[in-house]
């Protein structure tokens, strides 16, 4: 074929910064970039299991790093990553039989999974700090 | 004309119905599965901090150690080290295109999980059978 020596960019499809941000796009974001953080939160745990098996020691300087402030906002954020990944893949269920796909309703599923994901976590930081901690 | 007059795949092919990926549906499936299993066993983890929070050690490695709160542990880590095993090669292959990249992340998910996962079993048990 003779064509023009400099071919025309083929037009692209629009990608996601040409939309104007939504609800529940920001939603689906949010629950990758919690399911992320948690990927990396396991280690949180993983460290915690392998030195309370160590011993004594091992075990003090993990709950020193916990009981920080660095260590207790860590541990917060881990906390609201794992309830909101928890409700938004609730949601994700709710949506896989079908159901939930209304304008309305996937509004307030958004809504509700950020509500409900920033009271319960404070709601469980409330008791672990106020009734179980302080033991 | 019915959609199967197009359809160029061998009877075999579309008896079996696994696709271009030769697992069908498997990876979805195992997705969901392990998020049902992963609510339940979430709970359980709460209050299982919730039980050692602010006790010593000693006290920790006793109730750790109990078969039941043993046993829902080991389901916790496994199931959600799967569960972040599957997602993760989802965010790969959304997002890393080329081959050598693309298989070395897949790889380094795969090695990353089976050591987190291996590292807090062995903690677990080792807490349960002691020494």
């Amino acid at each position: 074929m003779t064509g023009s020596p400099i071919p025309r960019p083929r037009p692209l499809s629009p990608h996601l910064q040409i939309y104007r941000p939504t609800l529940t796009m920001t939603m689906s974001v949010v629950h990758r970039i919690t399911g992320m953080g948690l990927y990396l939160g396991v280690l949180l745990i993983a460290w915690w299991l392998i030195a309370a098996s160590s011993g004594p020691n091992a075990y003090a300087a993990v709950e020193g790093f916990f009981g920080s402030i660095i260590g207790r906002l860590v541990l917060f954020g881990y906390t609201w990553a794992l309830i909101h990944h928890m409700l938004g893949g609730i949601r994700h269920l709710i949506w896989d039989t079908g159901r939930g796909f209304g304008a309305q309703e996937r509004e307030w599923l958004a809504r509700a999974t950020i509500i409900g994901s920033i009271f319960l976590t404070v709601l469980l930081w409330a008791v672990g700090l106020l009734v179980v901690g302080p033991r | 004309m019915k959609p199967d007059d197009f359809d160029i795949r061998t009877p075999m092919g579309r008896v079996r119905g696994l696709g271009s990926a030769r697992s069908g549906t498997k990876h979805f499936w195992q997705e969901r599965v392990t998020a049902v299993a992963a609510i339940p066993l979430t709970i359980a983890f709460f209050v299982i901090v919730a039980s050692v929070l602010g006790r010593n050690h000693a006290a920790v490695v006793q109730i750790l150690s109990s078969p039941l709160v043993a046993i829902l542990l080991l389901l916790f880590i496994v199931n959600s080290i799967y569960h972040m095993w599957l997602g993760m090669q989802v965010i790969i292959e959304d997002y890393v295109h080329d081959d050598v990249p693309k298989l070395s992340s897949l790889m380094a998910n795969t090695f990353f999980c089976a050591a987190a996962a291996l590292a807090s079993v062995y903690a677990i048990l080792k807490l349960s059978f002691g020494v």
